[in-house]
């Protein structure tokens, strides 16, 4: 530790950290805008010039100099004040100032330190830098005039993204930041860049001249595009979702989000269900709200409970689950599922379907071996800490599953169970690697799950994990991976079929005489048995809900209050940002108003007391946000059936961009897919 | 004056062989392996003795500069680096000694590379210096055949290996680390210090910059000892160095010569004095284009040192005379130096990237006289903005010569301000006298 002094506040601070840095402890403010905590020092901007007692005059630049034990810093000198005012007019002459029509007018770095260190008029009298127009693809909107060459969204794109397409072209004045050659950026993590880009420069395309930051009603939620659970900010004006950027959480996301977390809020005001509809004489019709109940009531009073199911989709708060799962206990039903890609998880213990290590953990693993996953696709913040742990020293990753660019260097050690099997019997280099690292971390895809034989996948993997010292009491190294934001929040209050009862393979071809889908679109719709009779309760129209005979409107993760866990076991809140639209309700208060329409009455009438019914069905639920990492207690693995076979695994996302019915409406995702998309072979002519 | 016997570089016009067999009939390469086998301590302490400065412009004390390297072996190698990217406007030294007596920058390269326990060593030759490229090379072919570098340098258990590297022609890859950047593969582009390159250089490892002049020195000081080239100029001044004279001259010419000769006495003798005679001078610009320009007043009487020059505001630099008589427009001449350091600039840092664009346009606007009297205290202004602000010295530089030319040639510019305006009446406003006198007027 160093002891330093700022300004006359004495602090210490670590040895090696910067001037900045130590400044930052003792609260005083540095102006800056090319260092930023989470990428490496360029220390080009020159604005966080500070002075060391020691050498009166003589200026240092805070980000690039480490500080010494005793030094004495000074920021409110007048050489130093000097030395700001000059660099922040440097930075102003060739700047558009056009802030009345800028994006980031109202949370621009520039702007913030021109009221600090500008003067009111201008010096310059030349002409002013324009620069030519860029096109990174559909996400981020450039108006590269803006741009202070700070280089943060370089460093962003090489260090944290892992994806090296953006560059300073050219030298001096005529330095530009561009792809090469005009390609858009393939990174998932590329809205960031407009939160990173310190002024106007990069910003978020589809939010452009939507709105002013200040008009904004911001409401802190959670993430539900994939099972990481960022924490994120939901900004809206009136009735309106505008725009979704990241929260600080060092445990979850640290600051990121991933693209279709930000970017697929159209979806939200497109193909919404706002009204009751009711299928009559093969025709869906709308209805109102007791029509909707009616209909459902005439045809569930008879029947008997093995002919009820329900099938939750992966979007779906634990709240609204509970509450049909609490619905169907009344009829004697417990044909439940939640997954609708059928991947094989045993629920009986928590740990056998969590990512145990934590996310945060990741930085401790040393080696990692991914199975039937592509971390990168399937979620991408989580991927960027394995990216962040792999930057800070070599760290040897394989992977059993197709080949993909991770962003980091992998290596593929084969394409089945067979390579699992293998290293199970130690044969093979990783086995080696796997065998040597102190916290070997495996990852678990649901691409290796949702197959017939997938049960044996799993247990095969926890059998690895426990071989190679991953499961001790103070490294917990089994971490399976879920793509759906419901999932483990699901499993955790048991929304699966109890042996014997009915799972979605069995609800099919007639398999039930009445399904309720809970927003659930990802599974072959059309097997759904002639005669069932399909309740579907959701947000969007979209797959199911054109089969469904009842349709009920359901409030979207920005517009109801919901549980969701994360993949980590992390119990988390989305919060309504905006009313639902139309006739729309909250989905547990939506069961609870057939549940009385139905006479069977559910046991709670407000939000307090589904929380309470929550804390009962399973004692997660009663902390928010915590979660303690800790080792494994107990090394005896999941229930083992059935053999390994031979074929490949697949990866569950095929398209990052649309994966669920929101982002499916969305257009921007839409236009995201289609720029991403694998370009078809050129045709010979 | 430096008498004949005094000079190191006997080759620098290129009369003479330049290869090996008259390398060594010049006395290269001879008991080189004695001057080795000093070991690494004596070598330092000599070079402190000669009081050598680098020679690429910063004149940074040699000795001093090689004694901060680690002084013990570690794992990672230590790296010697010849800089031979010489491109400051005015100089052209190091092409003659990598012409003319590459044997000899060999040799100081051998010695160097004891002294900082270094065994490779790049020559960063810059892009242009294609035939220099060459003659180095095959100096390097001839030296490896002949045992004298490589493994067992000279038969004294050294190894030691030189490799060109050549640069694509930026200016500020002459800068030590960004022309380390450059060979590592990278853009050419300074880097933060601290680190300085002795802990943290070349791929990482402890590292040292020289230029070429300096090392190619080493060997005859090492042989003829430190005190003697101490002796050479006044005390302190370190020794002599080669001049490059050019500009309005009868004739340019690259001259060694001792530290501390008058200006005037080492234009007339060696360069044939001012075109028109020594009244037609109108400034001197001392060290290369980073130098702030001394006018003639000060050029009548200044000595060429160290000293003398920083009394003056001025510096050695790298030794470049660039001489300017009264036929040419100053103010056009600094907006065109203010030219060539916006387009050399590397873009990396805020003040220099800008800085040295609005520099050059007030200068364009000056030259026309189209501008008001206050934007001269303006560019005094941006030029005390940018110096001392940036990562390395080229903005430095930049902001010297503008500065140089507002201290010493105000008078000029605003004697160009007032014939513009002069010349620019707004139409409709009454003439000059009439407006300062109303009532004459009448």
């Amino acid at each position: 530790m160093a002891k330093v002094t700022v300004d006359g506040i004495a602090v210490e601070v670590p040895d090696g950290c910067n001037t900045l840095q130590a400044c930052e402890a003792a609260g005083v403010e540095v102006p800056r805008f090319c260092y930023h905590e989470r990428l490496s020092i360029a220390g080009n901007c020159r604005m966080c010039s500070v002075e060391n007692a020691k050498y009166p005059g003589r200026l240092v630049t805070a980000c690039v100099t480490p500080v010494r034990d005793g030094m004495e810093i000074l920021t409110d000198t007048p050489a130093v004040k000097a030395a700001r005012h000059g660099m922040l007019e440097f930075l102003l002459i060739n700047h558009p100032l056009d802030c009345p029509i800028c994006d980031q007018g109202g949370e621009c770095d520039l702007q913030d330190e021109a009221v600090a260190y500008g003067r009111d008029y201008s010096r310059f009298s030349e002409s002013k830098r324009a620069v030519r127009e860029k096109d990174f693809g559909p996400l981020v909107g450039t108006a590269m005039t803006r741009c202070i060459q700070c280089t943060r969204c370089v460093r962003f794109c090489a260090e944290i993204a892992g994806v090296p397409e953006l560059g300073a072209f050219g030298r001096g004045e005529a330095m530009e930041i561009d792809t090469y050659v005009n390609h858009p950026l393939s990174s998932e993590l590329s809205g960031n860049l407009a939160d990173i880009c310190p002024v106007g420069a990069l910003t978020a395309k589809p939010y452009a001249f939507v709105a002013r930051s200040w008009e904004l009603r911001k409401t802190d939620s959670t993430d539900v595009f994939d099972a990481v659970g960022t924490s994120i900010r939901v900004d809206s004006r009136g009735p309106e979702v505008l725009r979704v950027v990241p929260r600080l959480n060092e445990d979850v996301n640290e600051e990121w989000l991933a693209d279709k977390g930000r970017f697929a809020i159209d979806g939200l005001k497109r193909r919404r269900l706002d009204i009751c509809w009711v299928r009559r004489n093969g025709k869906l019709e709308r209805a109102t709200w007791p029509e909707a109940a009616a209909a459902i009531e005439a045809r569930i009073s008879r029947l008997d409970g093995s002919r009820i199911g329900a099938v939750a989709g992966d979007l779906v708060d634990v709240e609204t689950m509970l509450a049909l799962k609490d619905l169907l206990a009344s009829y004697g039903s417990v044909n439940l599922d939640c997954r609708q890609d059928g991947a094989a998880v045993d629920a009986s213990r928590r740990d056998f379907y969590l990512f145990n290590p934590t996310i945060a953990g990741i930085e401790q693993a040393d080696a990692v071996l991914v199975v039937g996953a592509n971390p990168r696709r399937e979620a991408p913040v989580l991927n960027a800490r394995i990216r962040k742990r792999w930057m800070k020293s070599n760290l040897p990753v394989g992977v059993i599953g197709p080949e993909a660019d991770l962003t980091y260097p992998s290596q593929a050690i084969g394409s089945g169970p067979e390579t699992l099997a293998a290293l199970l019997d130690g044969r093979g280099d990783f086995a080696e690697v796997l065998k040597k690292a102190e916290r070997p971390l495996i990852i678990v895809g649901q691409g290796a799950l949702a197959r017939p034989d997938g049960t044996a996948v799993l247990a095969a993997c926890w059998k690895l994990a426990a071989a190679c010292g991953a499961l001790t009491p103070e490294w917990h190294g089994f971490a399976m991976l879920h793509t759906a934001a419901a999932r483990v929040g699901a499993l955790d209050i048991g929304f699966l079929p109890k042996p014997g009862a009915k799972g979605l393979p069995e609800m099919l071809h007639g398999g039930v005489d009445l399904l309720w889908l809970l927003g659930a679109d990802e599974f072959d719709v059309g097997a759904i048995g002639k005669d069932t009779f399909v309740v579907y309760q959701g947000s969007h129209g979209d797959r199911a809900a054109a089969r469904a005979d009842v349709i009920l409107p359901q409030a979207a993760y920005t517009e109801q209050d919901g549980t969701y866990v994360n993949t980590e076991g992390r119990v988390q809140r989305a919060r309504a940002a905006v009313q639902p639209p139309g006739e729309a309700r909250e989905g547990w208060k939506i069961l609870r108003g057939i549940s009385a329409y139905v006479q069977k009455p559910l046991p709670y009438d407000d939000a307090a007391a589904v929380r309470e019914r929550l804390a009962a069905a399973n004692a997660v639920f009663a902390r928010y946000g915590v979660l303690e990492r800790g080792g494994c207690a107990d090394q005896a693995g999941p229930a083992a059936a059935g053999a390994l076979n031979g074929a490949p695994f697949v990866p569950p996302i095929a398209n990052y961009y649309q994966t669920d019915p929101i982002s499916r409406a969305s257009p921007t995702m839409a236009e995201c897919a289609r720029v991403h998309a694998p370009q078809p072979a050129p045709v010979a002519e | 004056m430096l008498s004949d016997q005094d000079r190191m570089f006997t080759n620098l016009y290129g009369l003479h062989d330049p290869f090996l067999a008259g390398a060594r009939a010049r006395g290269d390469w001879d008991g080189t392996a004695a001057v080795m086998a000093r070991g690494q301590e004596a070598i330092i302490a000599e070079m402190k003795v000669s009081g050598l400065r680098g020679r690429g412009g910063a004149l940074f004390p040699t000795g001093i500069k090689w004694a901060i390297m680690p002084k013990v072996d570690t794992p990672i190698p230590n790296y010697l680096v010849i800089n031979a990217d010489e491109g400051e406007p005015g100089t052209c030294k190091d092409r003659d000694i990598l012409r003319h007596e590459p044997h000899k920058l060999l040799e100081g390269a051998l010695i160097s590379s004891v002294a900082i326990r270094a065994h490779v060593c790049y020559v960063y030759i810059r892009g242009e210096f294609h035939a220099e490229a060459e003659a180095v090379q095959r100096a390097i072919d001839e030296a490896y055949a002949a045992g004298l570098i490589g493994k067992n340098a000279c038969g004294t258990g050294w190894d030691f290996d030189v490799y060109i590297h050549r640069g694509g022609g930026a200016y500020v890859c002459g800068e030590q680390t960004a022309l380390l950047e450059s060979i590592e593969g990278k853009k050419g582009m300074p880097r933060q210090r601290p680190p300085s390159s002795a802990t943290v250089g070349l791929y990482g490892c402890p590292t040292r910059v020289n230029n070429v002049e300096t090392v190619a020195a080493v060997p005859v000081i090492m042989k003829r000892g430190g005190a003697w080239f101490a002796g050479l100029s006044a005390p302190k001044e370190g020794g002599s160095k080669i001049f490059c004279i050019s500009g309005h001259v009868n004739k340019p010419c690259n001259v060694e010569e001792a530290l501390g000769i008058s200006l005037r006495e080492l234009i007339e003798t060696y360069a044939g004095g001012v075109r028109g005679g020594w009244d037609n001078l109108q400034a001197v610009i001392p060290g290369g284009v980073s130098v702030p320009v001394l006018p003639k007043h000060v050029c009548d009487t200044v000595t060429l040192d160290f000293d003398a020059l920083k009394e003056v505001k001025a510096s050695l630099g790298t030794g470049a005379i660039i001489v300017i008589d009264k036929s040419v427009d100053l103010i056009d001449t600094f907006a065109r130096i203010e030219h060539f350091f916006m387009f050399e600039s590397c873009g990396q840092c805020t003040p220099c990237r800008e800085g040295t664009g609005w520099m050059m346009r007030i200068l364009k606007r000056m030259t026309e006289g189209r501008a008001e009297p206050e934007e001269i205290d303006l560019l005094d202004s941006v030029t005390r903005q940018i110096k001392g602000y940036t990562i390395c010295s080229l903005g430095d530089a930049a902001a010297q010569a503008a500065g140089g030319l507002v201290r010493n040639f105000r008078p000029l510019i605003e004697e160009r301000i007032a014939q513009y305006k002069a010349g620019h009446r707004e139409p409709g406003a009454t003439s000059g006298r009439a407006a300062a006198n109303p009532v004459a007027a009448e």
